[in-house]
């Protein structure tokens, strides 16, 4: 009859906490709808793998294979960037494309943490927890494996990365409202978007694609299935592949990356103290995005006759299409008047580029 | 865990090699969008 009771009886505490932490992830996801797609699979991996004697995370187990299959070898962010690349329209960016510094401005957060977590960690894993700020979690987590990083705080940077995106609506108004002023948040902007031909919509892929690798070549893989994705969207003849991208490949990778993900959720590695240290360095990174973007904005302005909105330089972070939306409802509330979804939207847009490069150029600094 | 302040001022550098990194490849794009944008552009 002892087998009955053997496995309750070796639970350790530090399983148990996992398991509430387990429990708040699937609270997070039903009852407050924050990024369910992978806090559902992340908690209730997270229960799983701290069962004690469970052979899911054995050498041969499911998870392990999981994990193997597609997160140690990046082939899992990799395919989920081709669904993400499949549900992007770059229309209103390629009518006005200078809103894509804004994208780059909005990483600066991305580099500042570099500098802080560097002060704690090794660099392979300040840069690790630096791309918390990429807010994109295929480059979260295809940036620190390639750098090795650490395992005992992989776990924290993915819980980090995913749960700060859905935050986003949380993090970036204070942020937004702490560095402008009510004039400047009234600021009108022109609406009038040019059209773009669909030739240019189908070369636009394939030149960033070209552009970025051969600038960055770290960033050529991320890249190339962001732009494939795209490409198999904006050519017109890949309909069913484009629909099957955005919809059946999306949630089929979502659901292994999020199980294979909670591999890392193990009580041993996830309660240490520098879990709290990277949240924290994580939550650094999103707000220091965000500052970048406005910041920029600001700046310009001082030369600029037409003066920006400068907030739409925080829709720069690569939380698409939520940083978007944010932005323009909070330029609504200011003033209902006031339609800044086009530009935030462009800006959010460019952000997603943004991200990938910074995260190729993150690679290229610590990998040489 | 360590604390070596030292550090922060150390990987300045980096932070700015990156960041003008990004911006150099983000103004390609954009000059290339431009360069689409002029040769393909729908008429008005």
């Amino acid at each position: 009859m002892e087998f009955l009771y053997e496995t309750i009886l070796s639970v350790t505490w530090q399983q148990a906490v996992m398991w509430l932490i387990g429990f708040v992830l699937i609270f997070l996801a039903i009852k407050k709808d924050m990024e369910p797609t992978l806090l559902l699979p992340m908690g209730f991996g997270t229960l799983l793998v701290n069962i004690p004697g469970v052979d899911a995370i054995m050498e041969e187990g499911a998870i392990t294979t999981l994990y193997n299959a597609g997160i140690a070898n990046e082939l899992f962010p990799l395919m989920l960037f081709i669904g993400i690349g499949a549900m992007i329209d770059f229309g209103p960016l390629l009518a006005n494309p200078k809103l894509m510094i804004f994208g780059a401005a909005a990483q600066f957060g991305i580099f500042f943490t570099l500098c802080l977590a560097s002060m704690f960690f090794g660099d392979n894993e300040a840069a690790s927890i630096a791309i918390i700020g990429a807010a994109d979690g295929p480059t979260a987590i295809s940036v620190s494996n390639k750098l090795n990083c650490d395992p005992g705080i992989r776990g924290a940077i993915m819980v980090a990365a995913y749960s700060y995106m859905a935050l986003v609506p949380i993090i970036q108004p204070p942020v937004i409202k702490l560095l402008t002023t009510k004039k400047e948040r009234l600021i009108r902007m022109d609406n009038q978007s040019k059209p773009v031909s669909q030739t240019t919509k189908i070369l636009f892929p394939i030149v960033i694609f070209m552009v970025a690798a051969l600038v960055a070549p770290s960033a050529a893989s991320l890249v190339f299935f962001l732009m494939f994705g795209n490409l198999i969207r904006e050519c017109g003849v890949l309909n069913s592949l484009s629909d099957t991208a955005q919809k059946v490949l999306a949630n089929l990778v979502t659901i292994f990356l999020g199980i294979s993900i909670s591999i890392q959720m193990t009580g041993d590695k996830f309660l240490q103290p520098t879990t709290l240290l990277v949240l924290g360095l994580g939550l650094f990174a999103f707000i220091f995005d965000t500052a970048g973007g406005v910041l920029l904005a600001k700046l310009l302005n001082l030369f600029l006759k037409k003066k920006i909105n400068p907030m739409i330089g925080a829709a720069g972070i690569s939380a698409f299409p939520m940083s978007g939306r944010i932005v323009h409802k909070m330029g609504l509330k200011e003033d209902p008047q006031n339609f800044l979804l086009m530009h935030s939207i462009g800006v959010n847009v460019s952000g997603q580029i943004a991200s990938v490069v910074a995260g190729g150029m993150i690679l290229s600094i610590f990998m040489g | 865990m360590e604390f070596n302040p030292e550090r922060f001022v150390e990987m300045l550098p980096n932070m700015g090699y990156g960041m003008l990194g990004i911006f150099v490849v983000i103004g390609a794009i954009v000059v290339a969008t431009y360069v689409l944008n002029s040769l393909f552009s729908k008429k008005q």
